[in-house]
């Protein structure tokens, strides 16, 4: 019943460098096979991940105690700059695209992206944009605004050091790099799917890539266009924020938050996708409702062009503005909330195997929610009156971050490792691993809410010593520092997995994707033959011919059979 | 002192707005626990129950079920609906338009201090804010540099200090009372130095306060206070801080006028006595780097005149 069918390849081979394939780290640099460019993007994920976490560190001993001295007000405003900045743009944005890239032509039965080259463009120029941000260290001055950085803080009468304008042109180089691969992961998934892969049988991590593409090819040209604003104002005298000289400070935040809200949704709707996988493999079981699952990504995409005011609830615009954004932001809770309970219901009647990977994705669960339901509170417009910019906002963002993208991230890191390095990874240590950073996650930020109920704004670089400051402060530290550990526990166990793993073989999870048929690690060429699809387990439908998806009427197939 | 039963926070209110939020909020953590309770409780009774065990077979491929999906989209689209309703209830209660009334306090962001005039009376002060209570009070909220956020938890919604606009709050409080609040939108380098006190009396005592902040400086008897107003007139000083009914009338930094009254200085960095005050005379940048004070090298002499003329300025 099912027959092999053949992957097309391009009868000549792409122009370009032609080098040997040992040459060490030439190979690299030259590359544009779509999965050493992935795992270049998440070895820079996880070098600014150490940097960004150092930063953060050195904030957590600075707010250890109250009226401490440990960093000087400019150094501190400059460090949680760069932290978020870091955080936001060099890790998470550059995990998304790198397991995208890597992931991707692998799920849908390509063997290369559909512009191997604009690939490779992408991430060398996302990659020297980190570099060029960071050399603001040397030339004078990191940008010390806000990740956000406000108008008219940003202008050089305000700050006077270089910093933001290497801001402006780091993150510019790298939006473009960024712009670059979600238009090759658009063209890719729709021409260089497998022939016989409809949209209805995608890999829902497939789905929520493609969806996400399309997100960033609308959010980013807003920060991009600011940014190049930005850049007139402070270097050409252009007056578009320059209050003193009639600009808006309002201008932009709009477009700043019409790029940043999507942005929350950008890095999180991949690690949805990787969860979505992860969930299904480790349950043995098809995701609980894929039509329901896939939708709510495409609602959540939609709404997030429609909330972004509610980051400007405190700015006074007036009661009608802010009620339309109350509504919209609110709706975002409904799609978010089918996502968790549809993943709840992938476990349910399950077989659960409580892999490092499956517990990660468990915690999610728990962390994510907390991180949702504290984000419905700044719809809420009176609460986020009182709680915006303060702590508490800290704590969600944290919350939907951290427990949200980087949970998730985690999850993929552990599902896919043996299939990128060809090794497993010792359970033993990923669960250790496992522990130490959800409670060091949940010891630093939890408190976090309270403090800002308590009235601690953020991006304060101390704070007087007022009842429950201190101890809270300290709690959030201590795990800050907990947190550091167990990334020092994550190093040895990637060091531990490359050099004495033990071969993973093709498909260690019996998973249900075309990426476990390749070998681990895949080859140049990822496939020679494919079976063709019939379902959104194509592999399951080949390894278990006597329960697969295949035979079943499409109705069944999602779940979606009427109820008599 | 008021006793500390609780930790002061958005929970206690004093104003009859902030008491509005907080109802709104106690509606939204209930329903928020409940959804919590909902998914751990699930979560837990799933990994329980369904943790592999040795000799699984793969279990049933179901792959969904429209009515639970019903279910999961209608319950949070009714959850939405009772707190749009409720939202929009309290903003327009919290929060409506100004319609041309004529404000009770003009308050306006410096980097990084706090100033409050009283429309109808002459009287400017800093970072110590007075307030009648038992009456609805109309703020404006300004900025002079960059953009700031007043925010007292215990007086309800913050507002952003926007250079360019003004915005407003209406505040009626309940309670007198001391509050705190800090500048909570990040404005520069010290950010975390631009504190807020708010202090809440009755309409008798805020009357008696507003008319002493309306006087004159009052005149300085002692030698050394005499020399430190004649070295502050000859410096440039005066530049930047107003000292009612002398010549210094600048209005960049905090009006002095009746400076020894407030009990803090720098926006709540420190206590308001003449060593610190010695201190932040000598070396401002030391005291509060990046405040917009600079550094004067004066002999100590002179600082110690000034310090004895600003602490005569009850």
């Amino acid at each position: 019943m099912i027959t092999d069918v053949e992957i097309p390849e391009p009868l000549a081979p792409l122009p370009g460098a032609t080098v040997n394939t040992n040459q060490g780290l030439l190979q690299w640099i030259s590359s544009v096979d779509h999965k050493q460019i992935g795992i270049m993007y998440l070895l820079m994920t996880l070098f600014y991940l150490l940097v960004g976490g150092l930063l953060a560190l050195l904030m957590r001993v600075q707010l250890m105690v109250p009226t401490n001295t440990f960093l000087a007000p400019d150094s501190y405003n400059q460090l949680f700059t760069m932290h978020g900045t870091t955080m936001i743009f060099f890790v998470l944005t550059p995990a998304i695209l790198g397991l995208a890239v890597y992931m991707v032509p692998l799920q849908i039965g390509a063997n290369e992206m559909a512009f191997p080259r604009l690939n490779a463009f992408s991430f060398w120029i996302s990659f020297f944009g980190g570099f060029l941000l960071y050399f603001s260290f040397l030339a004078g001055g990191a940008p010390d605004a806000g990740w956000f950085s406000y108008a008219p803080l940003n202008q050089t009468q305000y700050s006077a050091s270089p910093g933001i304008d290497y801001y402006c042109i780091g993150l510019l180089l790298s939006g473009i790099g960024t712009v670059g691969t979600a238009a090759n992961l658009v063209v890719t998934i729709i021409t260089l799917r497998t022939p016989s892969m409809h949209y209805r049988y995608l890999p829902v991590f497939v789905w929520m890539v493609l969806i996400d593409a399309f997100l960033i090819l609308a959010a980013f040209p807003s920060l991009n266009a600011a940014l190049v604003m930005l850049l007139v104002d402070r270097q050409l005298d252009g007056h578009f924020f320059n209050t003193d000289a009639g600009g808006s400070a309002l201008l932009w935040q709009h477009l700043f938050w019409l790029f940043g809200h999507p942005e929350v949704y950008i890095v999180v709707l991949p690690p949805f996708g990787v969860l979505s996988e992860v969930f299904q493999v480790y349950s043995r079981k098809p995701i609980f409702g894929y039509p329901f699952v896939v939708g709510s990504g495409i609602a959540i995409s939609l709404l997030a062009f429609g909330v972004w005011v509610h980051h400007m609830f405190a700015t006074g615009m007036g009661n009608t503005v802010n009620s339309f954004f109350a509504v919209s932001s609110m709706l975002i809770g409904i799609p978010t909330g089918v996502k968790v309970f549809n993943w709840l219901g992938t476990m349910y009647g399950g077989s659960i195997r409580f892999t490092t990977g499956m517990l990660f994705a468990t915690a999610f669960l728990v962390e994510f929610t907390i991180g949702g339901l504290s984000g419905i509170s700044f719809a809420i417009v009176p609460i986020d009156w009182q709680l915006t910019d303060t702590y508490y906002v800290v704590a969600h963002l944290h919350y939907v971050f951290l427990g949200g993208s980087l949970f998730g991230l985690f999850a993929g890191f552990f599902y896919w490792v043996p299939k990128i390095s060809g090794r497993l990874y010792s359970e033993t240590l990923g669960k250790w691993f496992f522990w130490l950073f959800v409670i060091g996650f949940n010891l630093t930020f939890f408190v976090q809410h309270i403090l800002g109920i308590i009235g601690m704004p953020r991006r304060v670089y101390t704070y007087p010593n007022l009842a429950g400051y201190s101890s809270l402060n300290l709690i959030s530290s201590l795990g800050a520092f907990l947190m550091g550990v167990s990334m020092l526990l994550f190093l040895y166990l990637l060091y531990d997995t490359l050099k004495r793993g033990k071969r993973a073989g093709d498909n260690p999870w019996d998973g249900y994707t075309f990426e476990w048929l390749a070998s681990s690690p895949p080859q140049l060429k990822n496939f020679t033959l494919l079976p063709p699809v019939y379902s959104f387990r194509p592999l399951h439908d080949l390894n278990h011919p006597k329960i697969g998806d295949y035979q079943k009427p499409d109705e069944e197939k999602y779940g979606t059979k009427d109820v008599d | 002192m008021e006793k500390l039963s609780i930790l002061p926070s958005v929970l206690s209110p004093a104003s009859a707005q902030a008491d509005r939020i907080v109802s709104l909020t106690s509606y939204f953590i209930v329903a928020a626990a409940i959804v919590l309770a909902i998914v751990i409780g699930s979560l837990v009774y799933v990994v329980i129950r369904f943790r592999a065990k040795p000799g699984d077979k793969e279990p049933a491929q179901f792959t969904g079920n429209k009515v639970i999906e019903g279910f999961m989209i209608g319950v949070p689209t009714l959850l939405v609906v009772v707190f749009m309703y409720l939202t929009l209830d309290t903003m327009a209660d919290v929060l409506p338009p100004e319609e041309d009334t004529r404000p009770d306090v003009v308050i306006t962001g410096h980097r990084y201090w706090w100033e409050a005039a009283y429309p109808g009376t002459e009287a400017i002060v800093a970072n110590e804010i007075h307030l009648p209570v038992g009456r609805r009070l109309l703020l404006h909220i300004n900025a002079a540099d960059v953009i700031h956020d007043w925010w007292v938890p215990a007086l309800g919604a913050k507002m952003d200090a926007i250079p360019g606009r003004t915005n407003h709050l209406w505040v009626t409080i309940t309670k007198p009372g001391v509050y705190d609040g800090a500048c909570s939108e990040f404005c520069g380098t010290q950010h975390a130095w631009m504190r807020i006190k708010v202090v809440a009396q009755s309409e008798a005592d805020f009357r008696q306060w507003v008319a002493r902040k309306e006087k004159a400086a009052n005149p300085v008897l002692s030698a050394s206070a005499q020399a430190g107003a004649a070295f502050f007139s000859r410096q440039p000083c005066g530049s930047c801080h107003r000292i009612r009914g002398t010549a210094a009338n600048g209005a960049v930094g905090p009006d002095l006028t009746h400076f020894a009254s407030r009990k803090t200085m720098l926006a709540g960095l420190m206590e308001n006595n003449p060593d610190n005050l010695r201190q932040w005379l000598t070396d401002p940048q030391h005291v509060k780097p990046g405040a917009l004070m600079p550094r004067f090298s004066y002999p100590k002499d002179s600082i110690n005149v000034l310090v004895a003329y600003l602490s005569a300025l009850k």
